[in-house]
């Protein structure tokens, strides 16, 4: 979701830019007494800076209401399944290969070298959550696998020449059912 | 103390301008042509294995910022000696220090086989899995550490020839017109960008030189030992730092040049005053958005670089951009290759802030960072904005500093340059979209459209930038002896 939002209002805002930039390149050839014209331009100014902190205001504050580091206390209750991950060149270690679809998972990500980035990829090979793995720091990356299948961990920081190679899989499978009373 | 830009005698280029120009020209061509080499391996279609791909890839890098360095540093004081006393032989230093320390990494690379990335971050240098051994890093490091030295004494001189002239870096700021309200006017945008250059990259190359040390001694002896999250930020810091300055250093040729042919002035008021202020500040503190998917940094520190991310945009927007477009309209410019490139770069340098500031919301770097999206949009403001301000620069000597109308190649060119570059920088962007990750010598099936397309625009680019170099070349003499 984030991907598409990210290109669509790249792309929009291009688009703006690029008209904006052909209406002054065509009018430039006209000429106007500057005066004037800098005396309007100075007082747009000022609109087009309160617009830009208006609009950039609310999605700055509003962007932060869920950051990828609170992520653990979005699920209270939910005792999250711990994974510790290590990077090496070029290959990961993971305590678990396995996790269940919709209850929270923390990576304790870590490397036992250099640094390494630990991307996780769904069945569509898109990003869905990453953090970089360092030696002697922990990050705690917290996630929830909404669909069953295997995810891939790639490696997302430059760790030398078979970087690219540096893979493990994940596999989510579905809750297993709660025992009802009856069927005791 | 001058009261607006002032449009100076149109004098030639020096001898060492030309230099800079003529070595950043030389080494940008040669740089394309190993991104090229590195997008066709990507798209499978060539193959010089991975090996090699990264050496490419640490060679493309790290000499892009200092093509970006030199043609920055080449505007710069092209234009500052009209206001201050500079040292000729302090600017031919640096430039020898610079191709000596390019020596040391092309042996590095290409003998040596070190692959480390521009970032070199710790301790990879020292832990290439039998790739490299520790000299072939040392020399790499040494060599940057010279380049970084080069630029620390013309940082120094230009300091030394500003406070001369203006008593202080806070007078040559404009701060006692901004904050004192002693004039309406401060120093020539020349001299205030320069000024806020000098600051944030002297502390960016002291930095970077302090890191480089510590992992120089790391590499012979590993007992001694650097915490990795510090040597991140100090690597992070320079490397932003050194990057944001080369554009500093490159818009002074729209400050100067863009008055020139509109007949207007540039003036240095009291926004363009707090604009430059508000940058010296940012540039130096934005660098955490670097960090942002290091979970063990200060929280309060990778909010702030979100923060500063979004701000960081509106003087670039509001003063620079806005300015540049408020002095074309309308002014009955004629349109030649310089004022067209230069119109092209602010373009590219806006355009590029865009994808940047959503790449510096946390959120969307949580599934962006580190993927094509990032060359996606530094080359949007590196390659269409900066490296276009260093071609207008160049035509605009080439053709003795005044205007000139372009030829039919030279137009088809420009529009080429333009066309290519988008399309080029929106496959890195598009790439970012399908989180295709950076860095990677061999891409999935899926990826491949991408880069076959990429290639086709890196091609045409490479094609309209050796037009731009080569018919600088050939009118080196013009630039030298400037307008009649």
């Amino acid at each position: 979701m984030y991907q598409q939002l990210a290109w669509q209002i790249t792309v929009a805002l291009t688009v703006v830019l690029g008209l904006v930039f052909a209406f002054i390149a065509l009018n430039a050839g006209k000429w106007t007494e500057y005066a004037p014209l800098q005396m309007r331009a100075y007082r747009l100014r000022t609109g087009f800076f309160w617009t830009l902190v208006l609009l950039l205001t609310p999605v700055l504050v509003y962007s932060m209401s869920e950051l990828p580091y609170d992520a653990a206390h979005r699920h209270p209750g939910n005792k999250p399944q711990v994974i510790d991950a290590v990077g090496y060149q070029w290959y990961w270690i993971l305590s678990s290969n396995e996790v269940t679809v919709g209850r929270p998972v923390e990576f304790h990500v870590t490397s036992g070298d250099i640094n390494h980035g630990f991307g996780i990829y769904d069945q569509d090979m898109r990003l869905v959550g990453q953090t970089q793995a360092m030696p002697d720091y922990v990050n705690k990356l917290q996630l929830v696998f909404r669909k069953e299948g295997t995810y891939k961990v790639l490696c997302m920081e430059y760790c030398g020449i078979a970087h690219h190679n540096m893979l493990a899989e994940i596999r989510a499978v579905a809750p297993t059912p709660v025992p009802s009373e009856d069927n005791k | 103390m001058s009261v607006l830009t002032h449009t100076s005698p149109r004098a030639g280029a020096t001898a060492g301008v030309l230099a800079y120009l003529v070595s950043a020209g030389a080494i940008l061509l040669l740089m394309m042509v190993f991104g090229l080499a590195m997008r066709l391996e990507q798209a499978q279609i060539i193959s010089i294995g991975a090996n090699r791909f990264y050496e490419l890839m640490t060679l493309h890098g790290i000499g892009m910022v200092g093509v970006a360095a030199l043609g920055g540093a080449a505007i710069m004081w092209h234009f500052l000696r009209q206001y201050v006393q500079l040292s000729p032989a302090l600017f031919i230093a640096n430039l020898v220090l610079f191709l000596l320390g390019v020596v040391l990494i092309l042996v590095g690379v290409l003998w040596g086989k070190f692959a480390g990335a521009w970032t070199f971050l710790y301790p990879m240098p020292g832990h290439s899995m039998g790739v490299w051994d520790n000299d072939a890093a040392a020399l790499f490091m040494v060599g940057l550490l010279l380049i970084g030295t080069g630029f620390l004494l013309l940082y120094l001189d230009v300091a030394r020839a500003l406070i001369g002239e203006y008593g202080s870096l806070a007078h040559a700021l404009g701060w006692p017109q901004l904050f004192l309200g002693k004039g309406k006017y401060g120093p020539p945008p020349t001299v205030v960008a320069s000024t806020m250059v000098l600051i944030v990259n002297t502390i960016g190359i002291v930095s970077g030189a302090s890191i480089l040390l510590m992992m120089l001694i790391n590499l012979y002896f590993p007992r001694f030992t650097i915490d990795p999250l510090l040597a991140k930020n100090l690597i992070y810091f320079f490397g932003h730092v050194f990057i944001n300055a080369t554009i500093y250093m490159a818009v002074i040729a729209v400050y100067e040049i863009l008055p020139r042919y509109t007949q207007r002035p540039w003036p240095s008021n009291r926004v363009f005053l707090a604009a430059f202020t508000a940058s010296t500040v940012l540039v130096i503190f934005i660098y955490p958005h670097h960090l942002l998917m290091d979970f063990a940094m200060p929280r309060w520190m990778l909010i702030m670089g979100q923060v500063i991310s979004y701000l960081n945009g509106l003087p670039v927007l509001v003063v620079t951009m806005y300015g540049a477009l408020t002095i074309i309209y309308r002014s009955g410019i004629k349109w030649d290759m310089a004022s067209g490139l230069l119109l092209l770069s602010m373009f590219g340098w806006a355009a590029g802030v865009i994808p940047a500031i959503v790449d510096g919301t946390i959120v969307i770097n949580h599934v962006m960072h580190n993927t094509l999206w990032v060359p996606g949009h530094f080359h949007t403001y590196l390659l269409l904005g900066m490296i276009a301000m260093v071609f207008g620069f160049m035509y605009y000597l080439a053709n003795g500093s005044r205007h000139v109308r372009a030829g039919m190649l030279d137009r088809l060119s420009f529009w080429a340059f333009a066309a290519a570059g988008m399309g080029f920088t929106f496959a890195f962007l598009y790439g970012g979209l399908s989180s295709v990750p950076r860095r990677y010598a061999v891409h999935l099936p899926e990826w491949l459209a991408y880069d076959r397309i990429a290639s086709v625009f890196a091609a045409v680019v490479i094609a309209a930038a050796l037009v731009f170099v080569v018919r600088f070349a050939s009118r080196l003499r013009t630039a030298r002896g400037g307008a009649t």
